[in-house]
C-alpha cells in the first residue's frame, strides 16, 4: 500500500443557504479545494461523494453523475461514486478516496461531502434523519434521533457521574470554538443557562444539546505521498483510515451508552498509526448531540468511561486544553450537513495542521476525525499527520 | 410506510411474535431469519413472546416527525423483554411516571396513521406492569 496525503482543502460557509441549490455547494466547495491543492481538473483521476438522502432532501439520485458533470468533469468521463452511510458518508468517501489512492489505482482523487437539508420542512427532516436508524423497529414506534441519543444520555446519566450542567459545557465550548470560525452556522457564544433554558427535544436534551439543520459542503484532494511535492508544499499525512460496524438499532447494541464501533475504530486507527491517545494533539468528533461527544472522548480512549463531564467542565477539550475537541465548532456550531460533515472534519484538521484555523488555532502536529453513522452503527476514524 | 410494508409484519407488530434460534436458544425480537452467533447452522422459528419486561433506558420525545407530532409528548422507551431481547417502543404512561427498571407489560394499540385517509398503523406498545 502507498502512504497518501492530502493536498488540499475547500469548505463552504455552512448555514441556511436558502440562495444556494445542492450542486452550487459542491460546486463551490470542489473549486475550493482545486484551487488550494494547485490542481487542474483534467489531472483528477477518481470522485468519491458523501451524501445521505438527497433522494429525500431534494429529490435527487445519481449524485455522483451530478457532480461530475456540474464539476465540468464529465466530459473527461472521470468515475464518480456516491458514498453513503447516514452521518458518516462524508468520513466515508474521504476513506474510498485514501484506499483508492493507496491501492494504487488511482492518483489524484477528490473526496466530497454535500447535503442540502433546508428545502424541505423541519418534520420531513426529522423523518429522513431517523431513517439513519431502523426504519422498521425504530422509526416505526416513534423514535426520532434526538430521542435515540437522548436514550443513550437518560442510560448514561443513571451509571455515571455526568450532571445537567456538564452536559451544557460541551455545547458551551462548541459555540465559543464556532464563534471563532468563518464558515461556522452558529458564531455565536452561549451559556450554561442558554442551553438549560431552551426548550425539551427529547428529556433530558433540549434544543441548545442538538446539532442543526445546514446546508454545506466540503472537499479535499489526496494523492499518493511521494507525489505531495508537486502540488504543496504543506502536505498533510493520512496516518490512519479505519472503519467499523455495529448493530443499525440502539436496543441492540451490547452497552447502550458505549459506541462499540467508535471503540474498535480508534483501536484499528491508533493500531495503523503506531500511536495512541496522547500523541493526538487535537481531535474532531461526531457530536451531534452533546452527549455524543461525551460518549466519545470516552470511546475513543481520552478518558475512562463516566470521566468526560468532569474533563470538559475543568475546559480540558476547550481550545487551550491538553485535548482541544472540535475546535470548528463541531456539529453542534458549526452545523451538520449530514453528508459533508466528515469531510468538513478533515478540512478542519488540515487547517489546524497548517496552521491556518486563525482565531481558533492551536498547536497541533496530528490530528484526529470521528465520523459516526446514525447512533454508532457506522464509524470512521482518521489520524492525520503534518 | 406503504400498505405491503405493513402488513407483511402484522403478526410480529400486533401480536409480538418474534423468533428464535433453536441451534443456540436465542431469542430475536424485532424478529431476524439469521442468527448472528450460528449463522447459516442456525435454525430459526417463530417465537410468541409473553409481553413482560423492563424499561433499560427512556426519553419524553416533545418534538417528533410530522406523523407523530399531534401526539407529543410521548414516552419512548428501550425495554428488554424478559426472554432476552430488547425493542424499542412507545410506554403508554405519563412522563413522569416512567423510570429506568420499570416493569412493563406489552397491549395492542394504534401507533400512527398516514395522513387522514390512509392506513392506520397498529402495533405493540408497552404500559406499567403494577
Amino acid at each position: 500500500m502507498r502512504d497518501v496525503a492530502v493536498i488540499g482543502v475547500g469548505c463552504t460557509e455552512f448555514g441556511e443557504r436558502w440562495g444556494t441549490s445542492f450542486r452550487d455547494l459542491f460546486v463551490k466547495a470542489g473549486a475550493l479545494a482545486l484551487e488550494d491543492a494547485g490542481v487542474t481538473g483534467e489531472k483528477i483521476d477518481a470522485l468519491y461523494v458523501g451524501n445521505m438522502s438527497a433522494g429525500r432532501f431534494v429529490e435527487q439520485e445519481h449524485i455522483g453523475a451530478l457532480i461530475a458533470d456540474y464539476a465540468g468533469l464529465a466530459t473527461n468521463h472521470v468515475p464518480s461514486t456516491r458514498v453513503e452511510a447516514a452521518c458518516a458518508s462524508g468520513g466515508l468517501a474521504f476513506r474510498q478516496a485514501v484506499i483508492a489512492v493507496a491501492s494504487g489505482m488511482e492518483d489524484v482523487v477528490v473526496a466530497a461531502g454535500v447535503e442540502k437539508m433546508t428545502d424541505v420542512g423541519t418534520g420531513a427532516s426529522v423523518d429522513m434523519l431517523a431513517s439513519a436508524a431502523d426504519r422498521e423497529w425504530e422509526g416505526f414506534a416513534g423514535a426520532t434521533f434526538p430521542g435515540l441519543y437522548a436514550m443513550i444520555a437518560n442510560d448514561y446519566m443513571h451509571r455515571y457521574p455526568l450532571t445537567r450542567e456538564q452536559l451544557a459545557q460541551v455545547a458551551v465550548k462548541n459555540h465559543e470554538n464556532g464563534a471563532r470560525n468563518p464558515i461556522a452556522q452558529f458564531q455565536n457564544r452561549i451559556t450554561v443557562d442558554t442551553v438549560l433554558n431552551s426548550s425539551l427535544v427529547a428529556d433530558p436534551l433540549r434544543l441548545f444539546d442538538c446539532s442543526p439543520i445546514t446546508d454545506g459542503a466540503a472537499a479535499v484532494v489526496v494523492v499518493p505521498l511521494d507525489r505531495a511535492r508537486e502540488f504543496t508544499d504543506s502536505p498533510v499525512r493520512v496516518l490512519a483510515s479505519a472503519q467499523a460496524s455495529d448493530t443499525i438499532s440502539l436496543h441492540d447494541r451490547r452497552d447502550i451508552s458505549t459506541l462499540d464501533a467508535s471503540v474498535a475504530a480508534g483501536r484499528r486507527a491508533f493500531a495503523q498509526a503506531g500511536l495512541t491517545h496522547k500523541d493526538i494533539d487535537m481531535v474532531e468528533v461526531h457530536d451531534c448531540f452533546t452527549i455524543a461527544e461525551i460518549c466519545a472522548i470516552e470511546d475513543l480512549g481520552f478518558c475512562k468511561k463516566g470521566e468526560a463531564g468532569r474533563l470538559t467542565a475543568d475546559g480540558a477539550t476547550a481550545l487551550n486544553g491538553d485535548i482541544p475537541v472540535n475546535t470548528s465548532g463541531g456539529l453542534k456550531a458549526c452545523g451538520h450537513p449530514v453528508g459533508a460533515t466528515g469531510i468538513k472534519q478533515i478540512y478542519e484538521i488540515v487547517s489546524q495542521l497548517r496552521g491556518e484555523a486563525t482565531g481558533r488555532q492551536v498547536d497541533a502536529e496530528i490530528g484526529m476525525a470521528h465520523n459516526v453513522g446514525g447512533t454508532g452503527a457506522t464509524v470512521v476514524v482518521h489520524i492525520l499527520g503534518a | 410506510m406503504s400498505v405491503s410494508r405493513f402488513w407483511r409484519k402484522i403478526p410480529q407488530r400486533y401480536n409480538l411474535v418474534g423468533t428464535q434460534c433453536t441451534t443456540c436458544g436465542r431469542h430475536f425480537f424485532p424478529p431476524r431469519s439469521l442468527c448472528p452467533d450460528c449463522r447459516r447452522s442456525g435454525k430459526i422459528v417463530d417465537h410468541q413472546f409473553t409481553g413482560e419486561g423492563t424499561i433499560v433506558t427512556y426519553t419524553v420525545i416533545r418534538s417528533a416527525s410530522d406523523q407523530f407530532e399531534h401526539t407529543t409528548p410521548y414516552v419512548l422507551a428501550v425495554v428488554e423483554l424478559d426472554e432476552g431481547p430488547r425493542l424499542t417502543t412507545q410506554v403508554a404512561c405519563s412522563p413522569e411516571e416512567a423510570k429506568i427498571g420499570m416493569r412493563v407489560k406489552s397491549v395492542f394499540r394504534r401507533i400512527a396513521a398516514d395522513g387522514e385517509s390512509g392506513t392506520i398503523h397498529y402495533g405493540t406498545k408497552f404500559v406499567p406492569a403494577e
